[in-house]
Order: C-alpha cells, then sequence, then structure tokens
C-alpha cells in the first residue's frame, strides 16, 4: 500500500530547510508558497528521507479566487506519495515555477495547464499549446469560460 | 571536399496507418537517421474534462468510455473508484470481483490489440493481428452477452455494476481462460522465434531505467526498463491483494521487452481471472445509492494499472451533482514523452516500431 505522508510533519520539515515556503498541512497534503516552489520540489526530491523520484500527476484546478496547482509525488523506493499544492491568485498573469527541471514528466502536464487553464509556468523549456491549435482565444477549464 | 548534408524534415500523420488514429509527427532526419521528433496532438480534443463539469457524477460514466477505447472498462473502473473514494461508498463483494474479472478480460484484449498491432508495424501486414483478433473477438463477444456492448461498455456504476452476468457467461469465461494460454504459446511461437521480428526489435527504442522513472512512464513502457512497480501490487485498490500473481519487469527497456511484458501480463490476467472465477460469490451487484448523488466538499484521487499505465481520476466536489473539477491523467501521453528519447539516432523505420511498442490510443491522449 501506498502510504500518504503526514502533511503536517512534512510542511514542518521544508519550513526548517526553507522559511520562505511558509509550508502548511490541508486535508491531503502541504501547501506552500508557490515563490519557493522550485526549492521545495528539489528538497523533496533530493532528500533521501522523502526521495519523490516519481510525478504520478500534475494539474490545476479554478476556486475562481485563485488557481490551485496540485502535484501528486510518489517515491517508487519507499512506496510513499504526497501531495504538494501551490496557489497563485493573479488571475491574469498567474505564473509558477516550472518543476520540469526536476521531473521531465512535468512537461506535458504543465504544457496542458498552460493550454486549458492558462497557467504560466516559467522556466518551462517550450511553453506552448499542447491540445488547442496556436491562435486559440482563451482558456476552456476557466470556470468563467463557457 | 567532405559532402554537405542538411536536415530533412518529414511529416508523418495526422491520417497515417501506423499512427493508431489521428496523431501526427514532425520528423527531422539527417539521410534516414532521426535527429528529432516532435509530436503534435489535439486532432481528436473533445474537451471531456469540460464536459465532465456539466453532467452528474453518474452521466460521466460514459465519456470515460471514450478516452481509451481499447480498454473502456478499465476507465469506468478507475473512474467509478474516485468517485466512491470521493463519497465514501461501500461496494458489494459480488460486484468487487465482477469487477476484477472484467478488468483483467480488458486487459488481456487490450494487450492483443497492442501486441497485434505491434507487429504490423514492424511490417508483418495484417496476418499477425488478425489472430489476436480472433481471441478478442471472444471476449468482445463476453463483453456483449454482459452488457450489450462490442466498445464502449458503460457497466460500471458507482457503487457497483449496472447488471449482473448472465447464466452462459461463466461457461464461456472458463473456456476461454483455459484455451487462451495454448493461443498465447502459438504467438509465442510464430513471434518470439521470428529472425526479423528479433533483428528489428531487440536493442532498438532503449528507454533507460532512470529516463523511464524521470519523465513518468507508467504501465508496460516502465516494467519493461525494470522498473517493479504496478499499482495492483504497490497501491492496491478493489480487492486486488487478494489474488496471487507475478509482475513481469523487464531487462533492457528495448520493444521486444515491451513486447515480452504484454505478453506475460497476459497469462498473469489469466492467473488471476481463474481465481476470481473460483472465488466470485453470490448477492447483490450494486449498493443502494441516491440517483442524484451529491459527494461532499473534497478532493479525491483514484487511479489504477490500466492495460497502458497508470490511469487517474482527480475529481474536486463543492456538494454539488457534478464535479467542480474533473481531470484525467493520461497514462500514454505520459508515455509519449519518452519518444524522442527512444528514437533519436535509429533509422525512420524504427520510429514506427517504437511508436507502436509504447500502445497509444489518441482518444485518451487528446481527450
Amino acid at each position: 500500500m501506498t502510504i500518504a505522508l503526514n502533511g503536517e510533519q512534512v510542511a514542518k520539515k521544508i519550513n526548517e530547510a526553507y522559511p520562505a515556503a511558509a509550508a502548511a498541512a490541508d486535508k491531503v497534503g502541504v501547501i506552500v508558497n508557490s515563490d519557493s516552489l522550485f526549492q521545495v520540489a528539489e528538497f523533496l526530491k533530493k532528500t533521501p528521507e522523502f526521495d519523490f523520484n516519481y510525478l504520478g500527476d500534475m494539474t490545476a484546478v479554478d476556486f475562481t479566487d485563485y488557481f490551485e496547482i496540485v502535484y501528486r509525488l510518489v517515491s517508487l523506493e519507499h512506496n510513499h506519495s504526497l501531495v504538494l499544492k501551490t496557489r497563485c491568485y493573479d488571475r491574469d498573469n498567474p505564473a509558477v515555477p516550472s518543476v520540469v527541471k526536476i521531473w521531465r514528466a512535468a512537461d506535458y502536464m504543465e504544457r496542458e495547464a498552460y493550454d486549458l487553464m492558462g497557467i504560466i509556468f516559467m522556466g518551462h523549456p517550450n511553453l506552448k499549446r499542447l491540445l488547442l491549435w496556436e491562435g486559440f482565444k482563451g482558456y476552456p477549464l476557466r470556470r468563467d469560460y463557457i | 571536399m567532405a559532402l554537405q548534408t542538411e536536415p530533412f524534415i518529414l511529416n508523418v500523420g495526422p491520417q497515417h496507418p501506423s499512427t493508431h488514429g489521428v496523431f501526427r509527427m514532425r520528423v527531422t532526419l539527417d539521410g534516414e537517421v532521426i535527429v528529432d521528433v516532435e509530436p503534435v496532438i489535439g486532432y481528436l480534443h473533445r474537451g471531456i474534462e469540460k464536459m465532465g463539469e456539466n453532467r452528474t457524477y453518474t452521466q460521466i460514466i460514459p465519456l470515460t468510455d471514450r478516452l481509451d477505447y481499447l480498454a473502456s472498462l478499465t476507465n469506468n473502473l478507475a473512474y467509478v473508484l474516485a468517485v466512491e473514494k470521493l463519497a465514501g461508498i461501500r461496494v458489494p463483494e459480488r460486484a468487487e470481483y465482477l469487477r476484477i474479472i472484467m478488468a483483467e478480460s480488458m486487459r488481456i484484449a487490450s494487450h492483443l490489440m497492442a501486441v497485434g498491432f505491434f507487429l504490423n508495424d514492424l511490417g508483418a501486414m495484417m496476418t499477425p493481428v488478425l489472430y489476436m483478433w480472433r481471441e478478442r473477438e471472444k471476449l468482445l463477444d463476453l463483453f456483449e452477452m454482459v452488457c450489450g456492448q462490442r466498445l464502449t461498455y458503460n457497466y460500471m456504476r458507482i457503487g457497483g455494476v449496472s447488471q449482473d452476468i448472465p447464466e452462459e457467461f461463466l461457461p464461456a469465461l472458463k473456456k476461454f481462460v483455459a484455451e487462451m494460454p495454448g493461443f498465447l504459446d502459438e504467438y509465442d511461437q510464430l513471434i518470439a522465434q521470428n529472425e526479423i521480428v528479433l533483428v528489428r526489435t531487440k536493442g532498438v527504442g532503449v528507454l533507460p531505467r532512470e529516463t523511464a522513472i524521470d519523465i513518468g512512464a507508467s504501465g508496460p513502457v516502465l516494467r519493461a526498463s525494470g522498473v517493479n512497480w504496478d499499482t495492483r501490487k504497490a497501491d492496491p485498490y478493489s480487492i486486488y491483494d487478494r489474488f496471487d500473481f507475478d509482475i513481469p519487469v523487464g531487462t533492457t527497456g528495448d520493444n521486444y521487452d515491451r513486447y515480452w511484458v504484454r505478453m506475460q501480463e497476459m497469462r498473469q490476467s489469466l492467473r488471476i481471472l481463474k481465481q476470481a472465477i473460483a472465488q466470485l460469490p453470490k448477492g447483490e451487484v450494486i449498493s443502494d445509492i441516491p440517483q442524484l448523488l451529491r459527494p461532499p466538499v473534497g478532493e479525491a484521487y483514484g487511479h489504477i494499472e490500466a492495460p497502458k499505465g497508470e490511469l487517474g481520476f482527480y475529481l474536486v466536489s463543492d456538494n454539488s451533482i457534478a464535479p467542480y473539477r474533473f481531470h484525467i491523467h493520461p497514462p500514454t501521453l505520459i508515455n509519449l514523452t519518452a519518444l524522442k528519447d527512444m528514437v533519436v539516432g535509429w533509422k525512420i523505420a524504427d520510429l514506427i516500431v517504437t511508436f507502436g511498442s509504447i500502445d497509444v490510443v489518441l482518444g485518451e491522449i487528446d481527450r
């Protein structure tokens, strides 16, 4: 059984290493500050105790006040998982750091979130529309797009 | 004077017999050797995630049939598991067993198509596929017996399955399970000892273990690269922890290993089927759930080992009759990330074979 790590304990360890991340536990995992996302992701991958070497899923949810970007991290060695979240409040220009350099699995998932939800992943090597065509207006998965 | 060469850009698809649907590749060639390949997708995009936000939880089940349409039953299963997790619904014993029987039969049917078309891509035009179809046809007859459909089954329900199996189902399935190992031996004899197949697949399209993990590959593609990871064992869902089966793992991650893993998985699925038939209890096939389900506010991620890899559904509920967010994690889209790593440096003919070895279905990639 894949063990879901306790959000509070992980958040505590993240805050010890990166106080700026302001990590907090929520119902299913950990929420971090979007500015520190890249450092936290790298920390979670490289720390032997966590060893999150596999990105199981990544997506974005539009809560109208903010966008929530959800990462599902898995360690194939320890067989444990963690839900890592970050939020961005700027609706006109939602930007978060790209994690493609840490997990290449994020390549298509981030392109999809950009394509359908309009999230800009800073540092993505090839951020362009994935499913829709270049020149398409709007981001269909946003709640205000009908 | 040294001869000057220029890169040549070749367009493959979107309408092409070897792209398994509407898929396009921009291939940069140096002579016959591949320098770069860029997949272009989206030709079959129907916006299923957006459509899901305007349908009730039950109405979404037929939409999931249209994802990987060669393995509709496992798509159904992944989705209903996510909803059951979200709403905390219990499933009757008999329904759990019927789900396993259907999911494992579906895995065999899907792998038969994968192996058959893989040989088609190798140049064995249509003949091996017809052998595989002979057996797949028997499975489709079984599915038709249960739910009246041959492609989009819409069989699983939240809290169980839509209907019980008819009387003639189990004898027919038992006959299939008894006969199938003989057919698998026949395929092995035809394929695994064929020199052309071996030369074209062994050592071609290698995906190293580290790259496979890094790109988030799953299913036979991940296991062929030597990673022992199968959601049925690693994170057992439904009642998979009750069955005795092995996870076939490849060594080199080449095209042959991906073919071999699929062949072995069919044998393991038969083992599971045998045990499930023997243990099948009597009783209800669906629990009592409200017509208009309103799961509590929250979120759930349900994932299963679909024939093509890890298929996940992420649902966010706002306590209304439709999900607030309906996200699909498609295994083959992620496996496609590895295509470039596998084919650069190989010849254009190997591109088609390697692409076939990933086993993609565009309904799932484009959604």
